[in-house]
């Protein structure tokens, strides 16, 4: 195991754990829905970062086409969510 | 929903989700990929012009309705297993044609019925999204 990988798997995993719990936190508080489809998007994205980061440590590059679609996913949620707050406004 | 960015990006965004959605479906063979999520990815891509141009504008994009995608995939699929039946072997054999192709490789018979795979999972997807969004604005 590289130094690379070794640190993606012992620092990198970590903080992003800790930073899905907070907006974990965010999800289950978040006073409007805005909020909440925010709290949304940033766990799709942190997501995408935890398979990139599973990447760099299993030294494998085919996660990072899981992140492509994962990304590409999240993406049209979020539109999709704007959308059916616009119309509901 | 009017927003001039997001309608730009999906202009830039469909090519490229559709070129990445046939590469999937071409690597699924030896790599993770195959019909099912190339179909996913190219459904996505006409989800994203519906949503910025509405249901009609996806539609003019899309070559045929997604009822006819449908069939023609599952007959894609099926017929995809009768060569086999041809050369007298097991219904489904997975024949092989004898020369490889640049980029793609050797054709055969999977790929057909992947491809029918991919046909008809776009289809589906499109058939539900269209008739809950087309509802949506009635």
């Amino acid at each position: 195991m590289t130094l690379l990988s070794s640190l993606a798997l012992h620092v990198g995993l970590p903080v992003l754990g800790l930073a899905l719990l907070l907006t974990l936190v965010r999800l289950a508080k978040g006073p409007t829905i805005a909020d909440r489809v925010v709290a949304l998007d940033l766990l799709g994205t942190l997501g995408i970062s935890v398979v990139g980061v599973v990447a760099v440590a299993a030294r494998n590059a085919v996660y990072l086409d899981v992140a492509i679609v994962l990304a590409l996913l999240s993406f049209l949620g979020t539109v999709a969510f704007a959308a059916y707050l616009e119309r509901s406004r | 929903m009017r927003s001039v960015i997001l309608s730009a990006a999906a202009r830039l965004l469909f090519p490229l989700l559709l070129l990445f959605s046939v590469f999937l479906l071409f690597r699924g063979h030896n790599d993770p990929g195959g019909g099912f999520v190339g179909g996913l990815v190219a459904a996505t891509a006409y989800a994203l012009l519906s949503l910025t141009g509405g249901v009609s504008s996806a539609r003019r994009v899309l070559p045929a309705r997604p009822e006819v995608l449908v069939g023609t995939g599952l007959l894609l699929a099926l017929g995809s297993g009768l060569p086999s039946l041809a050369a007298g072997r097991p219904f489904m054999t997975g024949l092989w044609a004898g020369f490889a192709l640049p980029v793609v490789g050797k054709p055969g018979t999977p790929v057909l019925f992947d491809t029918g795979v991919y046909v008809t999972v776009l289809g589906i997807v499109l058939l539900i999204l269209f008739t809950l969004q087309e509802e949506d604005e009635a």
